[in-house]
């Protein structure tokens, strides 16, 4: 599998800085400035600072440059917010436009009837749900849908990244086609399923385009909280004025203004859509389109995560383990037959066997020349070789090479069949000319490397469950091999479908992917369904994302984007509450210095004046946003790990660090304005 | 500070823990209805008011009910007051309350804040005290413990739609829990000297031949709910400081175990009824660490003596048989919990140790808090400390398994939002209005603490006093009124909403990925969450009033 | 809210009889009957007058009497108005006043050692104080022995047998009750 990694995309690409600090001016519009209160808040005082300062200018200006400095700098907080989200929004587009780019320009052919007669052509564009349309070999497909007829190989690298064509064909959990993958081979009639803007992609560009995102409800809980820390600062600050008019002092509205942006939590406003567009957009880039940030939020909340056996815990191939050669044939003579039928099939498991057969007899390889190879195919499921003189050898499902050879398979075979079936194993059958010679015994092969993965998910409070169709015994087997928690053996879609109820009865979250269409009330069921690219349509409108690599495993980074997500979002949050702290002791003995001399006690910062301080206080404020816009575009970093561990990390971090870092940053500033000679 | 101060705050904090798995065990029985000891009595009050005690309320239901009974309880009071004249047990013949106090007063015993515009012993006869103040002090405490006992069914229950019946919860306060405290209670008062009669006083003739008319009443029965329901609202105009409410060390020490039991208790009452009483000793932790950090920065700010007098002991506003330690201890648990009885006068204590109390009450009167409404109050700061807590480890913020989501977010922001609100809001007003300057005594920075003191204290239903303020003016008697109804009523509904909204949510059981409310890093969280919400909002004002004059008496400076 | 009235206002006066007469009558008689001279003030008779409470403080001015602690009550040591001064200690009118309290008691003890303690300087909380400090005791021995021509030392006995101890010998600090001492001493020394 070639998997196509998230690309790398630098932090600050040039193209996208250019465009977001246009972005950035352009936000200013307030009608889209309100959908961020804390900054629409910021915009205001800046209005409000901006009349009192031209006034005062008008006035004759005296004293005025300190308040026209805390003015702009004002300005520029609202507008280091903006290009925070421009800079996310315009990472997002770069994202999702070399996802636009693979959608087609062509023309569809729409056709009336399944069998593909009097093709229409009209632009892909105008296609609604519903609509036939015919692919032949180069065709473009033109939108997400369905195979109603047909069968054909399709490269969807386009999407996935992955080189390998695919066969995509009717009726089968293979159905589904994406629009913008190319036809290889062969024709096949589809059945648009989306209506034009609806499309998978359409969605995806919409989620990380900032003014369409639609908040997560987290983000909706977060952004009351901070709304509320918002008005009990200006209650503190409105009613300032009125307590300290006792000892006398008449504090100027623009240090008023000052000192209730610095309080106010700008920093996690200022960065919060960006937080959450760069989430979608890590998701995008892992190759994972998601229906909506909601989806990606539950994830971070997993708490059981179903998975396939098969491709999941075990690689999806599985491997020749031994040779069981049918009375009156020898184990060489089965290796022999197993090994010519083989030697030109490249899946992983014909290469096993040929490897096997090699390993155990030492074969020569034959003369090519008298081979003729046949391909599996979908139809007959079986592949082989014709061998000079008439003989055939095939091999493959016990049942597709009894409807073959017409007789019915021999005791000895259906034990053979079943006793390796039960192991765990897959039972292949090779028959030269009609007669079996025996089975080779096909081994599932846990993945490398999944047991760790499934100790970090329990580190993170998830535990795993194996679906298989397996018997109980099998499934015990592989599940200790694995180390998953728990598992579903012989599983039908309704014993899925109820053993997620039964969890979520539980008050638990369920995750599951799943590719068929008998997944798809599962999927539905399912907390966070994945739908596998390769997947029927049913699937993947069922499910919540679509793993456009169809790699289950997937479903670990989303977990772990979806806590990354909220870690982000709670660690800037605290780190914005804690950077308050330092603000007061600048700002408070500043504002009422003249009245209370005493109060220098509380300039613990030594700062120069009462001026530079409220100035070095808000430029630490605006600065800060810039500074902090890296970590919101790469998200807190997460480790799997406790709870406690996290907490106790991220408290340290961005708790202590932020009661810290303000009271270095803004004497720093000070140094800086005083030796500027700016207040 | 000496040895003895010390060891009095940590024999009190023994106690208290003692106290607290014995009360708290008591109470979980009670409300969850596996008490009926008086069920003959219980079951024929239902009767006599048409109360079905199996009917349950959904939240609001609930609210709605306590509105009215407590409308209709500042309503009689009101009257009580109006017409004390006309009624019996009035022996020293008080005359009728003027309307704007009468006005302030019921809401203030109705609300349990019972702060008092008035001085007892020459206001109000007996009737008044009995009848409607003492009535109130047991009814505004049962109330709060009831809307602590239904926010503690909403975390226990799931997918449930009601969440207990006020009048049963009140019943049962009543009858199981204050009734019987305060009948064995107000016995020891007796004994230690504290008067119960229905005379209004005694006349004595002094060693140096004045007439003293000492005043006397039913006062044990009264001071026994003041503590053990944290109402506050004294006899005497000296409260506790009062020799015939407070006459002895071991007194005012049991007082202070009053004052703390209940609402310390229901934290281990929560912890059970949720089925993990680990979670209701995290919470007594978090308040406890609050509470002795108080105790202690009180004492030893007191203990430095008044900078003014070559640091001469500060005994201005202090009783002789208590001394400095105990005075201070007394002080930082009357404010910590809602009680706001007083056994010194706050007004005189060192700026700074005057602060702690400031700041016990401005935190929100939740380090213990109020007999129920402490309780409450902590858990809206819990969801918002979980809340943080839980985005900061990457999962949807959830408590006790209850996902903690927009709505309680929502609920408990406007909780928090709406005494910060009264308490600036309104100060500002008398701040600069003709009417508020007017009750301003005390000159500088300590005025501006008088007030912020007087509407903190309303606006958290604390009810103790920097008492130099004049609150008896129509101003005051109306905005302090309004104070309260704002910090009780406009906590207790959004609280009651919480309650009704988690009750309904199902249960996620625990994992890995939850973050534990029952570890040290939790208190730790809580109270950092406490004290940031509190200091960011009050910083300021602090700042302007009892910080500034410390800087200045320090330096010399007299106002 | 209609429907809530009829058990709100129902209940409301179910409380009221039992917590506000019930109880109250209840705790006035149980109380009447174990400790009836609590119950009634912990009155203190002489000679078949009631000449004040042992817990309420009174006002002393004779050089012959221990004297009681400044009270803020007016007059003082008024015993149907308690209170305090609620003076700052940043008040120039309580540092004014603990400086002229201080003259006051140094010129009328011109034999006491050092200046008064505090608590005879600052006035109490209830402006009821029934105690003084035993340092206060001591502070004013010399003039009251001087008044009744006694020894001071026989007086300081007569102070260390009126001191109260400290709860559990360890917690509270020790105090003297001036109406009970000043009674003991016109007893044991009356004036003539």
């Amino acid at each position: 599998m070639s998997v196509h990694r998230p690309q790398s995309l630098s932090l600050f690409d040039r193209a996208i800085l250019g465009q977001a600090t246009r972005d950035a001016i352009r936000k200013l519009d307030p009608r889209s400035l309100v959908r961020n209160p804390i900054i629409f808040a910021t915009a205001l005082v800046s209005v409000l600072a901006t009349v009192l300062t031209v006034r005062q200018g008008l006035a004759g200006g005296h004293g005025i440059g300190v308040p026209a400095q805390i003015t702009v700098w004002l300005w520029f907080t609202v507008l280091f917010a903006n290009f925070a989200e421009a800079v996310a929004e315009g990472r997002g587009k770069a994202q999702a436009d070399s996802l636009r780019r693979t959608k087609s320009e062509a023309a569809a052919r729409k056709v009336s009837g399944m069998d593909g007669a009097d093709p229409t052509q009209i632009p892909a564009a105008m296609l609604k749900a519903g609509d036939l349309v015919i692919c032949e070999t180069g065709d473009i497909v033109p939108g997400d849908g369905d195979v109603v007829a047909g069968i054909a190989t399709v490269d969807e690298s386009a999407i996935t990244g992955e080189s390998a064509p695919v066969i995509r064909e009717s009726g089968g959990d293979r159905s589904a086609v994406t629009g913008g993958t190319r036809v290889v081979s062969d024709r096949i009639v589809v059945r648009i399923t989306a209506n034009p803007g609806e499309t998978f992609l359409d969605r995806m560009i919409a989620l990380v385009e900032g003014a369409k995102r639609q908040k997560t409800p987290n983000e909706i809980a977060l952004s009351i909280l901070l709304v509320g820390m918002t008005l009990i600062f200006l209650i503190v600050v409105a009613t300032l004025p009125a307590w300290a008019s006792r000892s006398g002092a008449r504090i100027p509205v623009v240090f008023l203004a000052a000192l209730f942006i610095t309080l106010i939590p700008t920093t996690i406003g200022g960065l919060m859509s960006a937080i959450g567009i760069a989430g979608m957009d890590r998701l995008v880039r892992f190759n994972v389109i998601a229906k909506s940030g909601r989806a990606v939020e539950a994830a971070g909340d997993i708490d059981v995560l179903l998975l396939d056996k098969t491709g999941t815990i075990t690689l999806g191939a599985r491997q020749a383990a031994e040779f069981l050669p049918l009375a009156g044939t020898s184990e060489r003579d089965l290796a022999e037959a197993a090994f010519l039928s083989s030697l030109a099939d490249e899946t992983p498991e014909g290469k096993s066997i040929v490897a096997l057969a090699r390993n155990r007899f030492r074969l020569a390889d034959p003369d090519h020349a008298e081979l003729r190879f046949v391909p599996f195919t979908a139809q007959t499921r079986m592949s082989g070789v014709d061998l000079g003189g008439g003989h055939q050898i095939r091999k493959g499902a016990a049942d597709a090479i009894a409807a073959r050879t017409d007789a019915h398979p021999g005791r000895d075979l259906t034990g053979m069949v079943e006793r390796v079936a039960k192991s765990g194993g897959t039972p292949l059958v090779v028959a030269r000319d009609d007669r079996p010679l025996g089975v080779i015994h096909l081994k599932d092969i846990i993945k490398p490397g999944i047991r760790e993965r499934f100790a970090t998910l329990r580190a993170m409070g998830i535990r795993t469950v194996m679906i298989t169709g397996d018997n109980p015994l099998t499934a015990a087997a592989i599940a200790a091999e694995a180390g998953v928690d728990d598992y579903l053996a012989e599983a039908t879609p309704e014993k899925k479908l109820e053993l997620i109820r039964e969890y979520q009865q539980g008050g638990r979250l369920v995750a599951m992917c799943g590719d068929g269409s008998n997944d798809a009330p599962a999927l539905a069921q399912a907390d966070v369904g994945v739908a596998m690219n390769t997947g029927t349509q049913a699937a993947r409108e069922a499910g919540n994302m679509v793993d456009l690599e169809s790699d289950p495993t997937k479903l670990i980074e989303i977990v772990m984007i979806g806590k990354q997500l909220l870690m982000s979002r709670g660690a800037l949050t605290t780190f914005s509450i804690a950077n308050d702290v330092a603000k007061y002791f600048a700002i408070i003995p500043a504002l009422f210095l003249a009245s209370y001399p005493q109060l220098q006690a509380l300039n613990i910062m030594h700062l120069t004046s009462p001026r530079s301080a409220i100035l070095s206080a808000i430029i630490f404020n605006a600065l800060v946003i810039v500074a902090l816009i890296p970590l919101a575009l790469k998200g807190v970093e997460y480790k799997p790990a406790a709870a406690e561990v996290l907490l106790k990390r991220n408290l340290l971090v961005y708790g202590l660090g932020g009661l810290v870092v303000p009271f270095l940053g803004i004497k720093l500033i000070d140094m800086a304005i005083t030796a500027l000679g700016l207040a | 500070m000496n040895a003895r101060g010390i060891l009095l705050i940590i024999l009190f904090v023994a106690v208290i823990v003692a106290l607290t798995p014995v009360l708290g065990g008591y109470m979980a029985r009670l409300y969850e209805g596996r008490m009926n000891w008086l069920g003959p009595v219980e079951r024929r009050i239902y009767r006599l008011c048409g109360i079905d005690p199996a009917r349950e309320q959904h939240w609001t239901g609930y609210a709605m009910a306590l509105l009215a009974f407590h409308m209709l309880g500042a309503l009689v009071l009101y009257g009580l007051m109006r017409l004390q004249a006309h009624l019996p047990f009035n022996p020293a013949h008080h005359v009728a309350v003027a309307p704007a106090l009468a006005f302030n007063t019921a809401i203030s015993f109705a609300t349990n804040t019972d702060w008092q515009n008035y001085g007892g012993e020459s206001t109000l006869g007996n009737l008044v005290q009995m009848a409607g103040l003492t009535v109130q002090n047991f009814l505004s405490a049962a109330t709060g413990i009831a809307v602590a006992a239904a926010v503690i069914r909403g975390f226990s229950r799931r997918s449930a739609r009601t969440i207990g019946n006020f009048y049963v919860d009140l019943t049962r306060s009543v009858l199981y829990l204050l009734l019987p405290l305060c009948l064995a209670g107000a016995l020891v008062l007796v004994w230690q000297g504290v008067p119960q009669t229905l005379a209004a006083s005694a006349t004595a003739t002094t060693l140096e031949g004045a007439r003293q008319v000492i005043a006397l009443g039913p006062v044990a029965s009264q001071t026994i709910i003041e503590h053990l329901g944290t109402n506050g609202g004294g006899f005497f105009n000296a409260n506790a400081a009062h020799p015939f409410e407070n006459p002895t060390w071991l007194l005012n020490f049991l007082y202070m175990v009053a004052i703390v039991a209940i609402g310390a208790g229901l934290t281990n009452t929560f912890g059970r009824m949720v089925g993990d009483t680990r979670q209701g000793w995290a919470l007594l932790a978090a308040m406890g660490v609050l509470l002795v950090a108080g105790a202690f920065a009180c004492y030893w700010a007191e203990a430095q003596g008044n900078p003014a007098l070559h640091g001469l002991a500060n005994m201005e506003g202090k009783e002789a048989r208590f001394g400095i330690a105990a005075s201070t201890l007394f002080s930082t648990v009357t404010t910590a919990t809602s009680c706001g009885s007083v056994n010194a006068m706050l007004d005189s204590f060192l700026p700074l140790a005057g602060m702690v109390p400031l700041v016990n009450i401005l935190l929100g009167e939740v380090v213990i808090g109020g007999v129920g409404s402490g309780l409450y109050g902590m858990l809206v700061f819990v969801l918002i400390t979980v809340f943080i807590a839980g985005l900061m480890v990457g999962r949807t913020p959830e408590y006790l398994g209850k996902k903690i989501e927009a709505r309680e977010i929502k609920l408990a922001v406007i909780a928090i939002l709406v005494v910060p609100a009264a308490v600036l809001g309104l100060g500002a007003v008398a701040i600069v209005t003709g009417a508020g300057q007017a009750g301003i005594a005390a000159p500088g920075p300590h005025g501006l603490t008088e007030l912020l003191y007087a509407f903190a204290s309303a606006a958290n239903n604390n009810g103790s006093a920097f008492a130099g303020l004049n609150g008896n003016t129509p101003f005051y008697n109306v905005t302090l009124a309004v104070a309260m109804v704002f910090g009780r009523f406009f906590t207790a509904i959004p609280v009651l909403a919480i309650a009704g909204s988690v009750a309904a949510k199902k249960m996620v059981p625990p994992s890995a990925g939850t973050f534990p409310t029952h570890s040290w890093l939790f208190v730790v969280l809580l109270v950092g969450i406490v004290l940031v919400v509190g200091g960011l909002t009050y910083f300021p004002v602090l700042a302007l009033g009892p910080v500034v004059e410390h800087l200045a008496l320090s330096a010399g400076t007299l106002f | 809210m209609l429907k809530e009235l009829r058990p709100a206002l129902s209940l409301l006066a179910v409380m009221t009889v039992l917590t506000g007469l019930a109880y109250p009558l209840a705790v006035t008689g149980l109380a009447q009957a174990l400790f009836p001279r609590q119950a009634d003030g912990s009155l203190i008779e002489r000679g078949g007058h009631v000449v004040g409470s042992a817990l309420i403080g009174q006002s002393f001015t004779r050089p012959q009497y221990f004297w009681s602690r400044p009270s803020a009550t007016t007059p003082p040591y008024n015993a149907a108005a308690s209170g305090g001064s609620n003076l700052a200690p940043s008040a120039k009118a309580l540092v004014n006043a603990v400086k002229s309290r201080e003259k006051m008691l140094m010129a009328a003890d011109p034999d006491a050692e050092g200046p008064p303690p505090a608590d005879l300087v600052m006035s109490s909380a209830s402006g009821l104080d029934p105690d003084i400090s035993p340092a206060a005791a001591e502070w004013q021995v010399a003039r009251v022995a001087a008044a009744r021509r006694i020894p001071p030392r026989t007086l300081r006995r007569l102070v260390a047998a009126h001191t109260t101890g400290r709860f559990l010998g360890v917690l509270g600090p020790r105090v003297v009750n001036v109406l009970k001492l000043n009674l003991a001493l016109d007893a044991r020394w009356p004036m003539r």
